[in-house]
């Protein structure tokens, strides 16, 4: 058991620096976006895991409380990360952020 | 006891380093939507962290505050996203 | 009525799983679940009318969602196909972190859905999964503006992008 909660806290810290990383690397602030929303998600996914995985091994009634209030936790953010990031897209395309080096942009010219 | 104890604190200062590397996003810009996706990113980032130091410590407080900040941060996100769009 | 009824049932068992373990009425304190109870009557009545206000255009009814099988199907799903997806989507920007390799452009996509919650559902589900990030949406048609990563194709077909995620937001939502 907890060789499972090193791996899941491993996967977990490398998918939120990669997350980071693309948010610094990125030209532009969709593909930023594409980085930042995805990787810091699943990481944080993973984190959320680990306890749980850890709340439920320990047992005990605090360690299960903690378990079900993680699960909770994990569903708001599931729920509130990406349509944050369509917010925030939708509000850079109406003040005006194009698309850097764009192929097609369908949205162009609508409001 | 399951997993060393330090393993918590040194999962937290990860994602503390993380931060400060989002926070230099923030800083860079250039435009003011790069800054929003920054301090986005951030808001995840300490979420996370809270639910890690929520084990840490045995608290479940910190857990409870957790799910506030995560829906707090997403009005906020919300809310700068109108201001960008212009109606507001 | 009704509208008020099931948004206090829905606040009142997330607020059950909240304190779980508090207690020895079941398994919680008799303290706990009164207030509980008072709680999410106010949350109801002050709620109840936000939550199933705006009426649907395709006429579905509100309480659809009240169906366990709609659930049991969303449980699978975010099992199964959405959290594949979701790991492909973190080694495609891995990769695109790496190499730079990049082609990005908006196209419009129309999944043909009808209700509301199965185009937030479809959305959100772009957004996590490779490649893809939802921007705008058409309000009259349920046209989707999708930023693609890796334009492979100008004017592309749902399935092209998205794979079954319709199918699923149809089966789970509409």
């Amino acid at each position: 058991m907890g060789g499972l909660i090193y791996v899941l806290f491993g996967i977990s810290v490398v998918f939120n620096g990669l997350g980071v990383i693309a948010l610094i690397r990125f030209p532009d602030v969709y593909t930023r976006l594409h980085g930042a929303t995805k990787c810091t998600t699943f990481g944080s996914i993973f984190t959320a895991l680990g306890i749980i995985a850890y709340g439920f091994a320990r047992g005990g009634a605090a360690h299960e409380t903690l378990a079900i209030h993680t699960i909770v936790a994990l569903v708001a953010l599931l729920v509130t990360n990406p349509t944050g990031s369509h917010a925030i897209a939708r509000a850079a395309h109406r003040s005006g952020v194009k698309p850097k080096g764009a192929v097609v942009d369908r949205l162009e010219g609508r409001s | 006891m399951i997993i060393d104890p330090i393993t918590f604190f040194v999962v937290g200062a990860c994602f503390v380093l993380f931060m400060v590397f989002s926070l230099i996003r923030v800083g860079l810009g250039p435009t003011t939507p790069d800054r929003v996706v920054g301090l986005d990113t951030m808001n995840t980032l300490v979420v996370a962290t809270m639910i890690v130091l929520g084990a840490a410590f045995d608290e479940v407080v910190f857990i409870d505050v957790a799910i506030i900040y995560a829906l707090l941060s997403f009005v906020g996100t919300l809310y700068v996203a109108r201001y960008l769009e212009g109606g507001l | 009525m009704l509208a008020i009824l099931v948004t206090a049932v829905v606040a009142f068992l997330f607020y059950l799983l909240l304190t779980l373990g508090s207690g020895s009425v079941g398994e919680w304190s008799a303290t706990e679940l009164i207030t509980g109870a008072v709680l999410s009557l106010i949350a109801g009545l002050i709620a109840g009318r936000v939550v199933f206000s705006k009426k649907e255009r395709s006429g579905k009814s509100h309480y659809r969602m009240l169906n366990p099988l709609r659930w049991l199907t969303f449980l699978v799903y975010l099992i199964g196909p959405f959290f594949f997806a979701m790991a492909r989507a973190n080694l495609d920007v891995a990769y695109r972190v790496i190499t730079g390799r990049i082609r990005p452009g908006i196209v419009r996509l129309s999944p043909g859905l009808s209700t509301d919650l199965g185009i937030t559902l479809l959305a959100n589900s772009i957004t996590l999964t490779p490649g893809t990030l939802s921007v705008d949406v058409d309000e009259g048609t349920g046209d989707l503006f999708v930023h693609w990563i890796n334009v492979k194709d100008t004017e592309p077909t749902c399935e092209a992008v998205c794979g079954s995620f319709p199918k699923w937001a149809r089966r789970i939502a509409e």
